[in-house]
C-alpha cells in the first residue's frame, strides 16, 4: 500500500495567498466570536460549584431546580449529563455560601425528594482560585509560545520561529473560536489540550523546516519556491500518516472517553486538523514572504558536506 | 553497518527487565490490610508495636500475610477480608487499652498483592489520583495576616507589662495594622523605654519617630520573626489538621503545604464529606489549671495521698476533678481544680529549644499580655505547686503535662523536664495542637465518588486500548514488518512509561491517562518519520542496508526537534498547572522522553537484530515503495 504516489512536486507556494486568505478569514471569524460571545468558562476559571448526582430513576429536572431555588439559587443550571439518570448542577459563586457547606445543603434538599440520590462528584472552586487558574493558564500559553519561538530561532533562524508561532497561535485562536461559537465548556483540561496541541503541531512546521534546510543544501540551483514545494511534497506522506494515527487515538478518546474527556478530545481533534493545515500551508508561505534565503541556513564555509543533516 | 555493539543490546535489555519489574505490581490487584498509624503525637509505630501486633495476631490465631513499615505507619496484610476485620478489632483492643483516648488509629486499607520482594525494591503500583480512586480534595487558605496580628497583640501586652513593671512612663501603646506604636511624652522616657524593649522583645524591629510634640517608637516584626511566625502558624495548622484527619481513619491522607499560605488535604476513599468537613473545622482547646493534690512527691506542695486515694474511690472534693497524667506506661492520678487559669488562646508561642544554662531540652512558652498578667498573679503565691495543662478535644480533657512551678512566671517561661529534644518537640506540638494558629477557609473542593472513580479508570483504559489497536492495525497493514517493529516499540514505550510512573509514584489522574493515550498517538510520529525516510532512500535507489542506516540517522535530528517543542509545552503545564492537569503534564513529559528512546534506540535494536546481520539483504518488508515512472516497484517480499 502506498497512499501518496506523487510524480512531481505539488506547487503549493503558487496557492500560498489562497491558503493564507482562508486562514485569515477563519481566524477573523474566531476572533469575532470570541469578542462577542466570549468563552463559556468552566467552574475552574469562574469559580462556583459543580455537582454531579446520580439517581436510580430518571429524575424530574424541574423538581431539582425548585429544590435548589429553595436555597436561594434561582440561577442554578441543572441539566442531565451523559445518561438521563445523571444530573449536573452548576451553582455560581454566591456571597455567604462557602462551597463546602453548599454541596451538603443541596444534597440535603435533594434527599428530601428522593432518598436514593447519590453524589458522584463535587467541584467547588473559590473565585480567588479561579482567577489564579486563569492567570496561570494565560501565563502558560505565553511561556510556551516564547519557549517555542526561542527554540526554533536557536535551531533554525528567527524567520522560522516567527512563522511557526504565527501559524500555531492562529490554531489556538481557532480552537478557542470553536469553543466560543458552540459555547462548549472551556475547562482546565481543555486548556491543557490546547497547550499540548500547540507543542505538537509545531512539530509539523519543524519537520517541514528541517526539509527546507536540507533542500537548500542539496538543491543548489533551485529557487526558494521550488525548495519549499519539494519539502512539503516529500513530507506530506509522513504528515498525513502521523496525524492520522494520532487522530485514531484521539477519536477513540472522543467516542469512548466519556464526558470528562469529551471536550479534551474535541480540542485535540480541532487542533490536529488545523495544525496540519496551518503549520504546513500557512507557516511555509510566511517563511517565504519573510524572504528566507539559502544564506540564512547554509553557512558558506560548510559547502562540502552535501546532504548531511545535523 | 546496521549492527549494535553488545552494550547497546544490554542497555535495552536492562531497561526492559527493569520496566517489566516495576510495571508488574500494577497487575497484582489488591488485598485487604490493616493500617496502624499513631494518633497521638507522642505515639510511635516502632519495633515494640510490631511485636505487639505479631503476638496479638498469633494469640488470636489470625494468619497474617505480611507486615510492611514506613516512617508513619505499619501495614498488616491479610488473605481475606474476614481476618482483616477480625484483626482490626483485636489489634485495636491490644494497642489502645484505654478506650477513651486511643494512641493509635487503625484503618482498613487495600494494598498491592505483589510478592514481598517487590516492595523491597520499591516496586509499587501507580499512585492513583482522587479522580480515579474517589475521595475528597480540599484546598485551604490560611489567614496568615491574622496569625501575625495575634503575635503582635501578644507583644503589645508583653511590652506594656514590662514597661509598667520597670516604672517606665509612656503615653499609649497600641497595634496599628502590622506595627506597634508606642507614644511617649518626652525623649528621655522614650530612650529608656527603647532600651528595655530592645532587651525584652528581640523579635521587633524598632524605629523612633519625631512628631510635633510627640515622641514615638514603632515596632514591626523583623522579617525573620515574620517568616518564623508564619511558618509555625502553617505548621501548627497542619499538625492540628493531621490529628483531626487521623480520627477519620483514612488510610493514606495527604496533608501538605502548598505555596506560602495554603494547605492541601486529600482524603482518598472518604465518602462522608459532611463528617470530614465537620471534623476538619472543629476546634480543640487548651486549659491551664492548678493541681490541688498529688501523690507522687512527698516533698512537693499539695502532697496528699489520702485525698487522692479517696478521689480514686469516688470521693472527689468539690471544685476539683480527678485526672491521670500519662507518663510513658504509668499514669499519675491528679486532683485538678475546675477553675481555669488561662486558655490556649492566650498562648502565642510554644517551641522546643534548649535551656540556656544547662542545655537541656525545654519548651519555650510565650503568653499574650493578659495571659502574662494572670500568670504572674497566680504564680506569685504558687511557687513549688503544680500546674496542669489540659487538652480538650471532643469534650474530653486530657492532661498533657503537669510541671512544678519553680518561680513566679510571666509572659515568657519554659517547661523543663523533657528528657530528649524529641520529647520537647512533641510537647510543644501538643501545646499548639489545641487550636488553629490562624483561621482557614476552604477555597477549593473536589470530591469524586468511588463509582465514578472506577468508571474513570475503565474509560481511560478502554479508550487507550482501542486507540492502540487501531493504530497497530493500520501500521502493520501499511508498513508490514516495519509496522510490526514500530508497534512493538510503541508497546515497549507504554511499558517504559507505566514503569516510570510507578517508579516515581507520580499521581495518575484521568487527564494523565489521556496523556498516556496521547503520547502513544504522538510517539508513532517518530516511527513514521523513520520508516518514511527509509522508503525514500529506497526510492532513490539505495540498498536496503544503506537505506535503513540513513533513515535512522537522518530522522534523528527531526525527532529531537519536533519533540522538544512538545516538551516545552509539557514543562510549562507542569509548572503552572494544578491537580489533574499537572498529572497530564507529567505523563506528557515522561512520555516524550520514553518515546524518543523507544522509537530510536529500541526499534533500531530490533531492526538491527532482524536485518542487520544479513550480509546480502535484497529487500525489506516495509510495505509498497512506489517509484514514479517505474512500474516494477515491489520491493516488498512476502516472507
Amino acid at each position: 500500500m502506498e497512499f501518496f504516489r506523487i510524480k512531481k512536486d505539488i506547487p503549493f507556494m503558487r496557492y500560498a495567498l489562497i491558503f493564507n486568505v482562508i486562514s485569515v478569514i477563519t481566524f477573523l471569524i474566531a476572533v469575532a466570536s470570541l469578542a462577542t460571545k466570549g468563552l463559556n468558562f468552566g467552574v475552574d476559571f469562574t469559580g462556583g460549584t459543580v455537582m454531579e448526582v446520580s439517581y436510580k430513576q430518571a429524575p424530574d429536572v424541574n423538581k431539582i431546580r425548585e429544590a435548589i431555588a429553595k436555597l436561594g439559587f434561582t440561577d442554578a443550571a441543572v441539566q442531565s449529563f451523559g445518561t438521563a439518570r445523571d444530573v449536573l448542577i452548576r451553582l455560581p459563586v454566591k456571597q455567604g455560601f462557602t462551597g463546602a457547606q453548599l454541596s451538603e445543603q443541596v444534597m440535603n434538599e435533594l434527599r428530601k425528594d428522593d432518598a436514593a440520590v447519590e453524589m458522584r462528584r463535587v467541584e467547588f472552586v473559590g473565585p480567588q482560585v479561579g482567577t489564579e487558574l486563569f492567570e496561570n493558564g494565560a501565563l502558560a500559553l505565553l511561556f510556551v509560545s516564547l519557549g517555542i519561538v526561542a527554540y526554533l530561532a536557536l535551531r533554525f533562524e528567527w524567520k522560522f520561529g516567527v512563522a511557526a508561532i504565527i501559524a500555531n497561535l492562529h490554531d489556538v485562536v481557532i480552537i478557542l473560536g470553536f469553543f466560543s461559537i458552540f459555547q462548549w465548556e472551556f475547562s482546565l483540561t481543555v486548556l491543557a489540550a490546547v497547550l499540548a496541541i500547540l507543542g505538537y503541531s509545531v512539530n509539523e512546521s519543524v519537520v517541514v523546516f528541517d526539509r527546507i534546510r536540507e533542500n537548500f543544501r542539496k538543491m543548489r540551483k533551485a529557487t526558494v519556491t521550488t525548495v519549499i514545494d519539494n519539502a512539503i511534497t516529500r513530507t506530506m506522506s509522513r504528515t498525513i500518516i502521523t496525524h492520522g494515527c494520532t487522530q485514531l487515538m484521539v477519536t477513540s478518546m472522543l467516542i469512548f472517553g466519556g464526558e470528562t474527556l469529551h471536550y479534551f478530545a474535541l480540542a485535540l481533534t480541532i487542533g490536529i486538523l488545523f495544525g496540519i493545515y496551518s503549520s504546513v500551508l500557512v507557516a511555509s508561505p510566511i517563511v517565504m514572504w519573510l524572504r528566507v534565503s539559502r544564506e540564512d541556513l547554509v553557512k558558506p564555509e560548510k559547502k562540502t558536506d552535501v546532504g548531511a543533516v545535523i | 553497518m546496521n549492527r549494535y555493539p553488545l552494550w547497546r543490546y544490554l542497555l535495552i535489555g536492562f531497561a526492559l527487565v527493569t520496566s517489566v519489574l516495576y510495571t508488574l505490581p500494577n497487575f497484582f490487584g489488591e488485598v485487604p490490610a490493616v493500617q496502624i498509624s499513631p494518633l497521638k503525637v507522642t505515639a510511635r509505630v516502632d519495633a515494640a508495636v510490631m511485636e505487639t501486633v505479631e503476638k496479638t495476631l498469633a494469640a488470636n490465631s489470625i494468619p497474617l500475610d505480611g507486615m510492611f513499615t514506613d516512617p508513619n505507619s505499619i501495614k498488616v496484610r491479610f488473605r481475606d477480608t474476614d481476618s482483616q476485620l477480625k484483626a482490626k478489632d483485636v489489634l485495636d483492643q491490644a494497642l489502645n487499652p484505654d478506650r477513651d483516648s486511643p494512641s493509635f488509629i487503625l484503618a482498613l486499607n487495600l494494598i498491592s498483592d505483589s510478592p514481598r520482594w517487590f516492595s523491597a525494591i520499591n516496586a509499587l503500583p501507580m499512585y492513583l489520583g482522587l479522580d480515579l480512586r474517589g475521595g475528597i480534595h480540599f484546598l485551604l487558605q490560611v489567614d496568615l495576616p491574622s496569625a501575625l496580628n495575634k503575635r503582635l497583640d501578644g507583644q503589645v501586652g508583653f511590652i506594656r507589662n514590662a514597661l509598667r513593671e520597670k516604672k517606665l512612663s509612656y503615653a499609649s501603646i497600641a497595634r496599628e495594622t502590622q506595627t506597634i506604636v508606642i507614644k511617649f511624652r518626652d525623649a528621655d522616657a522614650r530612650e529608656k523605654a527603647q532600651r528595655e524593649i530592645e532587651r525584652i522583645a528581640p523579635d521587633l524591629a524598632l524605629k523612633t519617630l519625631e512628631g510635633p510634640g510627640e515622641f514615638r517608637i514603632t515596632g514591626a516584626l523583623t522579617p525573620q520573626a515574620q517568616t518564623e511566625t508564619q511558618k509555625s502558624a502553617i505548621e501548627q495548622n497542619i499538625t492540628t489538621l493531621r490529628n483531626r484527619v487521623n480520627e477519620l481513619g483514612v488510610a493514606e491522607p495527604i496533608i501538605q503545604q502548598q505555596g506560602s499560605d495554603r494547605i492541601v488535604v486529600q482524603l482518598p476513599g472518604v465518602q462522608d464529606t459532611a463528617r470530614a468537613k465537620d471534623i476538619l473545622g472543629r476546634t480543640a482547646s487548651l486549659e491551664i489549671r492548678m493541681v490541688e493534690a498529688h501523690a507522687s512527691d512527698p516533698q512537693g506542695r499539695d502532697y496528699d495521698p489520702t485525698k487522692i486515694e479517696a478521689a480514686i474511690k469516688g470521693n472527689v472534693p468539690f471544685g476539683t476533678e480527678l485526672f491521670y497524667e500519662r507518663r510513658g506506661a504509668a499514669a499519675e492520678p491528679l486532683l485538678i481544680s475546675k477553675q481555669v487559669i488561662i486558655t490556649g488562646e492566650r498562648l502565642t508561642k510554644a517551641a522546643p529549644t534548649f535551656d540556656q544554662r544547662d542545655q537541656r531540652p525545654v519548651v519555650a512558652i510565650e503568653l499574650d499580655g493578659q495571659g502574662a498578667r494572670i500568670m504572674r498573679d497566680v504564680t506569685r503565691d504558687a511557687i513549688k505547686r503544680r500546674m496542669a495543662v489540659l487538652l480538650i478535644e471532643k469534650g474530653k480533657p486530657e492532661v498533657i503535662t503537669a510541671p512544678v512551678i519553680q518561680d513566679q512566671l510571666g509572659g515568657s517561661f519554659q517547661i523543663t523536664g523533657s528528657k530528649t529534644p524529641r520529647e520537647a518537640n512533641d510537647l510543644a506540638l501538643l501545646l499548639r495542637a489545641g487550636a488553629l494558629a490562624a483561621p482557614m477557609d476552604i477555597i477549593e473542593e473536589r470530591t469524586v465518588g468511588p463509582s465514578l472513580g472506577a468508571e474513570n479508570i475503565k474509560i481511560g483504559f478502554h479508550s487507550t486500548w482501542i486507540g492502540f489497536t487501531l493504530i497497530a492495525v493500520f501500521m502493520i497493514a501499511y508498513y508490514h514488518m516495519f509496522g510490526v517493529i514500530s508497534i512493538v516499540a510503541l508497546a515497549i514505550n507504554v511499558l517504559f512509561l507505566v514503569a516510570l510512573l510507578s517508579m516515581l509514584q507520580a499521581t495518575l489522574t484521568l487527564p494523565g491517562m489521556a496523556g498516556i493515550a496521547l503520547t502513544v498517538g504522538m510517539a508513532i510520529d517518530a516511527n513514521v518519520l523513520i520508516i518514511e525516510r527509509i522508503r525514500e532512500e529506497l526510492r532513490n535507489g539505495n540498498t536496503p542496508q544503506a537505506a535503513i542506516h540513513a533513515g535512522y540517522d537522518r530522522a534523528w535530528g527531526t525527532i529531537i526537534d519536533s519533540n522538544i517543542t512538545t516538551l516545552i509545552a509539557g514543562a510549562m503545564l507542569f509548572l503552572l498547572g494544578s491537580g489533574p492537569v499537572k498529572g497530564f503534564a507529567v505523563v506528557l513529559c515522561l512520555g516524550i522522553l520514553t518515546s524518543i528512546f523507544s522509537a530510536v534506540t529500541v526499534s533500531r535494536g530490533i531492526v538491527n537484530l532482524y536485518y542487520g546481520s544479513r550480509r546480502r539483504l535484497e529487500s525489506i518488508s516495509i510495505g509498497q515503495v512506489w517509484k514514479a515512472g517505474a512500474e516494477k516497484h515491489q520491493q516488498d517480499t512476502k516472507r
